[in-house]
């Protein structure tokens, strides 16, 4: 029971994008189309299931004043992995999202969980958690480019949807585009989670 | 000429905040006072050119030589979180009230993707060291430029009514985007 609540709070109650404002970057970044944000996605969430794994199983034996390090290098490698196998059986995609994939280094999300979660948690929670919140990074990056492919270029995931008379908005494909899809998302949830609260 | 076009593309047409979306999170975080902002600003464009002549000369003294580029992820971010440590200690023991204005915001720039993005782009656009060093002063300032510019507006948005569900972060990213419809007036320029 307990593992199954680790599991669904990052859907939406602690939503790492739009209710804790983590991995701003790569949200904004990649959206510009379903297929990207699903690169990313894949990427994010393998990086995070592999460190917090070897964050939790080693978390006894690294001393507490190089554990931020410790972490950093532990990311690193698994997006070093990430990054070359993209380029290596996906080459389009890798051009496409560019520096973004090695920039998973820095994403808030997965030294946050390392640091307020793996390092304190048995293996088999962590991996619940990771998942958890690889799904709600998933969610977040889904909605965002959804809204932001559809309304820019009349396609979802390359599939047409909107008919001929449908004038693409240009501007959600551009950088202007990204953060108001971003910033009405998170006015969305916040009125949301509020009005559940209340 | 080049070296200018450089200066100028990453100070105001590829943006860092407003186009490439690097170090989303300060911009966001400390944007709501001005002074802090300012100090936020400089603290990244020290360390970003500091962190960008490293890294040059890391990869291509250490990496390229020995066929070690897969190292390249682990190395920089290595080299920018024990250099944010030197600078600071450095700073802390030669100019204290530097230390003062910008202490607090050294630890946080470990984790901006912004110093470990200028590194990758310098790779990734092929740059020698002078370029590399002109384009991640331009792309520092221009992330000052915008933190400053979002702190001004984020103080007047203080008496402004907004909605409840939508202040902090939802309020300041429509304002970002309306920032980043502006900027595009200077895609014109080089």
């Amino acid at each position: 029971m307990n593992l199954w609540k680790e599991f669904i709070k990052g859907w939406w109650k602690e939503n790492p994008v739009f209710v804790m404002v983590l991995g701003t970057c790569p949200t904004l970044a990649v959206t510009n189309s379903v297929r990207n944000a699903i690169g990313m996605i894949a990427a994010v969430a393998f990086v995070l299931l592999g460190s917090s794994i070897i964050v939790s199983l080693i978390r006894k034996m690294v001393p507490n004043q190089v554990r931020i390090a410790t972490f950093i290098v532990v990311i690193a490698t698994f997006v070093t992995m990430a990054d070359r196998y993209l380029a290596a059986y996906y080459p389009d995609l890798s051009r496409a999202l560019g520096p973004y994939v090695p920039l998973i280094v820095v994403n808030c999300i997965i030294l946050g969980r390392q640091e307020a979660f793996a390092s304190k948690h048995g293996v088999l929670e962590s991996i619940m958690d990771a998942l958890g919140m690889s799904i709600g990074f998933g969610i977040a990056l889904i909605l965002m480019s959804t809204v932001r492919e559809i309304l820019g270029s009349g396609t979802w995931l390359g599939m047409k949807v909107l008919g001929h008379w449908f004038i693409p908005w240009q501007v959600m494909i551009l950088p202007a585009g990204a953060f108001f899809v971003f910033g009405f998302l998170v006015w969305g949830f916040n009125a949301v989670n509020k009005a559940f609260k209340g | 000429m080049e070296l200018l076009v450089i200066f100028i593309s990453a100070l105001l047409i590829n943006n860092f905040v407003l186009h490439y979306f690097l170090g989303i999170c300060p911009f966001i975080g400390v944007s709501n006072r001005l002074d802090s902002a300012i100090s936020m600003g400089l603290a990244v464009t020290f360390v970003m050119s500091i962190a960008a002549s490293a890294s040059w000369l890391i990869y291509y003294l250490l990496l390229v030589p020995y066929h070690l580029e897969f190292l390249e992820i682990v190395s920089f971010i290595l080299v920018i979180a024990s250099l944010v440590q030197v600078v600071e200690m450095f700073i802390k023991k030669t100019s204290p009230p530097l230390y003062q204005a910008l202490g607090i915001y050294l630890p946080l720039i470990t984790t901006n993707c912004a110093i470990l993005g200028v590194a990758l782009l310098m790779v990734l656009k092929k740059y020698n060291f002078i370029e590399s060093l002109v384009f991640s002063v331009g792309a520092g300032l221009g992330f000052a430029l915008a933190i400053v510019i979002m702190a001004g507006i984020r103080e007047e948005l203080e008496f402004a009514d907004v909605p409840e569900t939508l202040k902090g972060a939802g309020i300041t990213l429509i304002v970002a985007g309306i920032l980043a419809l502006a900027f595009m007036g200077f895609s014109g320029l080089v």
